[in-house]
């Protein structure tokens, strides 16, 4: 298990392997808003929060097909499947490799893209606590979605659709907690139902996403 | 440690393509499948390696004793020939590459990344890897193609020394391997017959 | 398994032979019942004191909004017994439940919209129902995409059954997450158990009768959607099997 997510991660900052391009992305969505909304700060201030969770929940999709994709197509995954590991523990491995490569980047350059938006001081804490909370979710969805898709050709819209409306729950509590730190209210029930999604689909949605996976690759 | 396929039935999208075959493969004893292309040979492996359940039958051998390959080899073409190795070895549970390096020749282009082989070399290191995983039943699908002559002896010695440890393999292929010991099964007498008006409950027709 | 259980009908043939049975009656049914519950909450119905004549696309909307949960309900348990007993039936039917789900949560919503805009005082609002419904909306289109964009019948089937109980889980999940997001303006639910929490009985009666309008034609329709697809899968069965000579 460690040996896969080693080379997962290996594989992720070698030449061509979507390192930063996730962080890429959320920048430039960081920087349209503004142009998009006008540049008041105060306006910025009240909806930063907010954009900052869209954007890291876009930027985490937009990677979501590389899970197994490449492994897809050369043929490592038949591999793997015979491999003594358990489908669960490949798929879960897979996921904490794209929650490192694409989730925890997102996490601590946030309060850099919080200043570009002129978040309020109280926001930071609460914002980068809920996204700590909330992208490991983010990315065990979106490996249940990727490997729904994974035999598909021209799958990556479909894994949008079929992810987004799955992000919703974590999206809410994750962006009400930072919304309400922002503006120096209590956020302690939106973090425990953030905590209690994160760890429920921690514990539960690998089972899942093996036996999608498994079914793909008859 | 035998490998015990008895009645096996499978399947490719959904049509019946073999039907009935049975076959035993004992330690020390290689087995060549032969057959026109889409007689299903390919779907007889990976179903025999698990990877898809099988209509009928059943195939009986022991806990992880199966190492299956295909017709791509799972290279990461950004990792180096030896980290492409090591990372098969350490999810087998194995350490030592370098007796899989030296069978296939590969010293000279350990260090190069896996991207910058040519087709044959890359097969050869796909080769390799059956011997990193330490398994004892190979299932090997097509495991000459791209390679020249050379190699191609290289594979049988690779395989015929493999049988004298008591490792067994089950081979598809359409070339001659130079293995005069392996055992030939032409898959064509257990093609599937056309399905019949009885099977239109579960099958549709 | 004794021949007069339930899963007899799990196999194709006896599903059409009996669902082309009943069918033209739940048609006959759905058509009146739906009939006679429009025009009796439309014209016999007297004004709400406070909402006037708006109230009657309750006759609509409460019924599309009820069927649109259910055909998922539906599928839910559909999704279900293909996963654990593989009655293709089963897996097809959820198939085509699908879209009339689709609709009807259409229907809800655009009637919701229309009810909206007299009460509220605007076509939309992320009132908690309205964007569930939305919400549930995504989750029709994703799994109707999913059967759609994969070629192997049965492979679609296992996956789309268990995006369907993972969707269920997290549409649930989506439910509960939009309400502590936006408490919202909409009135409470028409029908409960509770008679006293009803709406009058005058209201009531012709609901209920659209209700029961709703339910025979989603089963009409799903009747009729399975029966084409389990033609449409034995022609695409056939014609795998000329191609194998």
């Amino acid at each position: 298990m460690i040996a896969l997510l080693i080379r997962d991660l290996r594989l992720a900052m070698r030449a061509g392997g979507g390192f930063g391009l996730g962080l890429a992305f959320f920048l430039i969505v960081v920087t349209l808003v503004p142009f998009g909304v006008g540049p008041q700060s105060e306006l910025l201030a009240r909806i930063a929060s907010g954009i900052l969770w869209l954007g890291a929940l876009l930027a985490c999709l937009l990677s979501l097909d590389r899970i197994f994709a490449l492994d897809w197509e050369d043929g490592s995954l038949d591999l793997l499947a015979t491999a003594p590991l358990p489908m669960e523990a490949v798929v879960s491995v897979k996921a904490l490799a794209h929650w490192l490569t694409t989730g925890l980047p997102l996490v601590l350059s946030t309060p850099l893209f919080g200043l570009l938006l002129s978040l309020p001081q109280a926001g930071y804490g609460p914002l980068v606590l809920s996204l700590m909370l909330g992208t490991p979710a983010l990315s065990v969805i979106g490996t249940f979605g990727a490997a729904l898709t994974v035999g598909l050709k021209r799958g990556g819209l479909l894994l949008s659709l079929l992810v987004l409306p799955l992000y919703v729950p974590t999206l809410i509590f994750g962006a009400e907690m930072a919304r309400r730190g922002a503006e120096g209210l209590t956020y302690s029930t939106p973090l425990l139902m953030l905590a209690g999604i994160t760890c429920g689909t921690i514990a539960l949605l690998p089972f899942a996403s093996a036996a999608v996976l498994k079914v793909n690759l008859r | 440690m035998s490998l015990n396929v008895s009645d096996l039935t499978i399947a490719r999208g959904g049509i019946k393509v073999l039907e009935a075959v049975s076959f035993v493969l004992d330690p020390g004893r290689a087995l060549v499948l032969r057959g026109p292309n889409g007689i299903g040979k390919t779907t007889l492996l990976r179903t025999v390696a698990g990877l898809q359940p099988p209509l009928a039958g059943s195939v009986a051998a022991e806990a992880d004793s199966l190492v299956y390959s295909g017709h791509s080899d799972g290279i990461k073409a950004t990792l180096t020939v030896t980290e492409n190795l090591d990372f098969w070895a350490s999810v087998f549970g194995q350490n030592d590459i370098a007796p899989a390096i030296a069978a296939f020749q590969l010293e000279r282009l350990s260090t190069r990344p896996a991207g910058a082989l040519s087709a044959g070399q890359k097969r050869r290191l796909g080769l390799a890897r059956l011997l990193v995983t330490g398994r004892p039943i190979w299932v090997l699908d097509e495991p000459t193609v791209s390679l020249d002559t050379d190699a191609v002896a290289m594979f049988a010695d690779a395989v015929r020394s493999h049988l004298a440890q008591g490792g067994s393999a089950l081979i598809a292929t359409h070339i001659d391997l130079g293995l005069p010991e392996a055992q030939i099964l032409d898959v064509g007498p257990f093609r599937a017959r056309a399905m019949e008006a009885d099977d239109f409950d579960e099958a549709f027709l | 398994m004794s021949a007069n259980s339930i899963w007899e009908y799990a196999n194709p043939k006896k599903f059409i032979q009996t669902t082309d049975r009943v069918l033209p009656w739940i048609s006959v049914l759905a058509v009146v019942s739906l009939v006679v519950g429009l025009i009796w909450g439309f014209f016999f119905t007297p004004d709400d004191y406070r909402q006037g004549s708006t109230v009657k696309i309750i006759y609509l909307h409460v019924p599309s909004a009820l069927m649109a949960i259910n055909a998922w309900l539906m599928m839910l348990v559909a999704s279900l017994v293909w996963i654990v007993r593989r009655h293709h039936v089963s897996a097809l039917a959820a198939r085509a439940a699908a879209p009339v789900g689709a609709m009807m949560t259409v229907i809800a919503l655009a009637t919701g919209a229309i009810w909206g805009q007299p009460m509220w005082g605007t076509w939309w609002a992320w009132d908690p129902r309205l964007t569930s419904f939305l919400i549930l909306f995504l989750f029709y289109l994703g799994y109707i995409a999913l059967w759609e964009a994969i070629e192997n019948d049965d492979t679609a089937a296992d996956l789309t059954s268990i995006l369907c109980l993972v969707g269920s889980v997290f549409a649930l999940l989506s439910r509960y997450a939009v309400n502590f997001w936006n408490q919202g303006l909409h009135q409470g639910a028409s029908l409960s158990l509770d008679k006293e929490e009803n709406v009058a009985d005058v209201f009531y009666y012709p609901l209920l009768v659209c209700i029961a309008g709703f339910v025979l034609l989603f089963i009409a329709l799903v009747f009729l959607r399975t029966q084409t697809e389990i033609r449409a899968r034995r022609m695409r069965a056939l014609l795998a099997r000329e191609r194998m000579g």
